[in-house]
């Protein structure tokens, strides 16, 4: 335990956004809008900045902290207590986490201007900085699982943020019920653990288990015997799943672009849906002892990688594309995951957060400027009108296709080569994966980037207007809260039983206060929203390369990550790459003769081809691949599957408890069957009450003499003698 | 026949035949809650008749103070009985036992 990092700090850095959160929560009314914002981004502030201090100590001095802050109960000999575990990792991750929700924490100022939720909105997303910074920040599995529940909480109170519109409060509800599947898995792995080492925390059941070697077993006792720490680990990862939205449990994600586009970059895209990654990466002891666990993770991963880009290539909501391409994103760093190469997945994850927030904030950014139309077949030719925005987004999309030097081409030709180092099974496929889908996610990226910004001023005619072609036409109503001009709106938003008419007015009705765009003009947005696109440009150029010798190759993550060199070589094998190419530099220099290069300047080149020089190519394709086509734009029929099968087979089996179990069986046998034998009986019996008179003297009478009988009959029996 | 003849047994064959009778009465009578009363009265007496049978047999004359003290509380018994039923066909205008089954579950 190091002096340089003291208690108080560190419980400062999650204390200070839930003060935040409690004071423009509770006192919201009170304190006005303003305060509002003030004092969560102060809060967020603070944690930012200690978390910098933290993250520079950890650099540095080599500072670690490792203890209990406050143990609230011990029962049974297993300790309950909140406490920090702060090592390079951590740190990293609660910059990441605070450095983002600031960023997004002040865009939020322009982008929520006038919804009447604004004070609410920031009390969530400062609650949502608290839970996830007390999720990184864990020593222990139940302060892990409360941080992991809490964001997940948040995550469902923000995707229905508009509690008025019908598909946002379907979302939410989606988003929670697929992420109590992936935590059931979750919480059994840590149950298993808990059981097996007696212990929550961390370094306590990792010894526990690398002890064993990964050897105990598991026996469900029909003769079968499992692998516990496969077991273990394969329950910790369907919780990852979950909440990194890996197939087949992402149907929750691109849903929750419902939401209000600032969370998406925060929550949906930059830090909660990274708590999976950052688990497993935490988890990583555990991982290593077991090859299955790690062949499940990988081939996971590439399925998401591969085939959500797929996805992106056809979707026609700006936030959606966005969506698919973060799901294909946390398929890479899985598979980063699933080959051992922790640190390679955390470093994507990191440069992914910068990019991705970007992207997504930026997007919001033309939802605003494009008064609220969210599909990109109605833009075009932005770049004229959007310059700031227009210039972030492209240092974003770069970034994500790995472009040379830009901080998404460290991180993820590192994972493409982890790939070709590793022998795991199904190592074949990954590497095919993550290789195909630089080529998709060039594609999609730049369709979207060429559609909104360049080619022809689709704006002026809307040839795709949103109430007739949107499979759900709510869908932009969400962004019609968000509008930063006119106060007309506002009695909108304020009015009852808005939920339908927001349809309307969000696409059409452009005359509420905004007299100085009839003819439907984008416009830059204010300097609010292009600060932190600004901000979250820089680390997105810079931040892989400088980040890269010290992340992947040096001693930044110490003891947080082990890896076992002999069975995994991948980081191994990466590092002797790195330093023949000699750095950073030589590795962007390489880059220009590699394959995923070209795969992805094709990728740019066909987007380029097929949407601005010759827009009627892109009909043609949609129209030769059709079958093809229509499987996409049905997300490979998991939303039906699920709803048909899963679901219906859910509300099947309840009715069947419901009917037979509840109503026939408990219902039916137990409480009125009771209450019907009771009756029966007192039926019977009362037939003896007559109400007569004469026969109660009767019976009187006749009990007289029985009693009688009884009692001399053995007097008469001895006379008889 | 002696009138010595008669002895204990005939007496309690009295009494008991004065108890069946009564217990006859209680039962087969559906109309007239008197006659019940009536029964009863009857019933005391079989009883009575034991007790003195008894008493002159044993030569103790304990058992006929006794019969006095059972015809004083039969006597009262039948004047609450009576009170009773005037107040009763007061109220439901008849006294027949059939009628009487409130007590009915």
């Amino acid at each position: 335990m190091s002096a340089n990092l003291s208690l108080t700090q560190l419980v400062a850095v999650p204390v200070a956004p839930l003060v935040g959160a409690i004071v423009a929560g509770l006192f919201g009314k009170q304190i006005g809008r303003a305060n509002a914002h003030r004092i969560t981004i102060l809060g967020v502030g603070i944690a930012f900045v200690l978390s910098f201090m933290t993250l520079l100590s950890v650099v540095n001095d080599g500072a670690h902290f490792s203890g209990t802050v406050y143990e609230w109960m011990n029962a049974g000999g297993l300790k309950m207590e909140v406490g920090f575990l702060i090592d390079g990792l951590t740190a990293m991750m609660m910059c990441v986490v605070t450095f983002v929700s600031l960023m997004v924490h002040i865009y939020t100022i322009g982008y929520m201007e006038e919804d009447p939720g604004y004070q609410r909105f920031f009390s969530y997303i400062s609650l949502f900085t608290f839970s996830m910074l007390m999720l990184v920040m864990s020593n222990n599995f139940l302060q892990l699982f409360f941080g992991w529940e809490a964001v997940g909480l948040v995550s469902y109170l923000l995707i229905g943020f508009w509690f008025k519109k019908k598909t946002a409060i379907f979302a939410n509800l989606k988003a929670f019920l697929v992420n109590r599947v992936g935590d059931f898995g979750f919480i059994l792995g840590i149950g298993l653990i808990a059981s097996y080492a007696h212990t929550l925390n961390y370094a306590e059941a990792f010894d526990a288990f690398t002890k064993a070697g990964g050897l105990a077993s598991l026996s469900f006792g029909m003769g079968t015997e499992w692998m516990l720490i496969t077991v273990v680990c394969i329950c910790l990862f369907i919780g990852a799943m979950g909440k990194s939205a890996q197939f087949p449990l992402h149907v929750w994600l691109p849903d929750s672009m419902e939401g209000p586009t600032p969370i998406s970059a925060l929550i949906h895209a930059a830090t909660m849906v990274t708590a999976g990654i950052f688990m497993v990466t935490r988890m990583s002891p555990l991982f290593e002892l077991s090859d299955t666990a790690l062949s499940v993770v990988m081939i996971i991963g590439s399925i998401t990688a591969l085939f959500m880009g797929f996805l992106g290539i056809i979707q026609n909501d700006i936030k959606r594309v966005v969506a698919y391409s973060t799901l294909s994103q946390l398929g890479y760093m899985t598979v980063a995951l699933g080959l051992s190469a922790y640190p390679v997945a955390v470093f994507h994850l990191m440069t992914h957060a910068f990019f991705k927030a970007l992207l997504f904030l930026a997007a919001g950014s033309v939802i605003i400027g494009m008064h609220h139309d969210q599909d990109i077949r109605n833009m075009g030719g932005l770049r004229k009108y959007m310059p700031i925005t227009y210039w972030t987004s492209l240092v974003g999309s770069l970034a994500l296709i790995g472009t040379p030097f830009f901080a998404g081409f460290y991180s993820k030709d590192s994972i493409i080569e982890a790939a070709s180092a590793s022998h795991l099974y199904g190592v074949g496929f990954a590497q095919f994966s993550v290789t195909a889908g630089v080529f998709v996610t060039a594609f999609y990226s730049f369709r979207m980037f060429f559609l909104v910004f360049h080619g022809p001023e689709r704006f002026r005619n809307k040839p795709f207007p949103a109430e007739h072609d949107e499979p759900t036409p709510e869908l932009e109503e969400d962004d019609a809260h968000g509008h930063g001009h006119g106060t007309a709106h506002d009695a909108h938003a304020h009015a009852p039983a808005t939920a339908h008419a927001h349809d309307d007015h969000a696409h059409a009705d452009h005359g509420h206060g905004h007299d100085d765009h009839h003819d439907h003009e984008p416009h830059e947005t204010p300097w609010v929203v292009t600060l932190p696109l600004v901000l979250l440009a820089i680390p997105s150029v810079v931040i892989g390369g400088l980040g890269i010798k010290s992340m992947l190759y040096g001693s930044f993550f110490g003891g947080a990550i082990a890896y076992n060199t002999e069975k995994h070589p991948a980081m191994e094998e990466l590092a002797k790459e790195f330093n023949e190419r000699g750095g950073a530099l030589g590795m962007g220099l390489h880059a220009f003769a590699s394959v995923p290069f070209w795969l992805a300047l094709l990728g740019v080149v066909l987007a380029y081809i097929m949407y601005i020089v010759k827009p009627s190519l892109s009909e043609a394709a949609a129209k030769v691949f059709r079958p093809i086509t229509v499987i996409l734009e049905n997300k490979y029929f998991f939303d039906w599957f699920n709803e048909n099968v899963i679901a219906a087979g859910a509300r099947l089996l309840g009715r069947g408890l419901w009917k037979g179990g509840d109503q026939g069986l408990i219902d039916g046998l137990a409480v009125n069957g009771s209450a019907r034998l009771v009756g029966f009986v007192a039926g019977v019996v009362r037939l003896v009450q007559t109400g007569h008179l004469y026969w109660y003297a009767l019976v009187m009478i006749l009990g007289v003499f029985g009693l009688l009988t009884w009692q001399l009959l053995p007097y008469f029996q001895s006379i008889a003698h | 026949m002696n009138f010595t003849d008669i002895s204990l047994p005939h007496y309690l064959t009295l009494g008991g035949i004065l108890f069946a009778l009564s217990v006859i009465g209680i039962f087969l009578n559906r109309r007239n809650l008197i006659v019940l009363l009536m029964a009863i009265e009857l019933m005391l007496l079989a009883v009575n008749m034991n007790f003195i049978a008894f008493s002159h047999y044993l030569g103790d004359m304990g058992g006929q103070v006794f019969v006095f003290f059972i015809l004083t509380v039969a006597a009262a018994e039948s004047a609450i009985g009576l009170a009773i039923l005037v107040v009763l066909f007061r109220n439901r205008a008849t006294i027949a036992a059939d009628e009487l089954d409130a007590l009915k579950g």
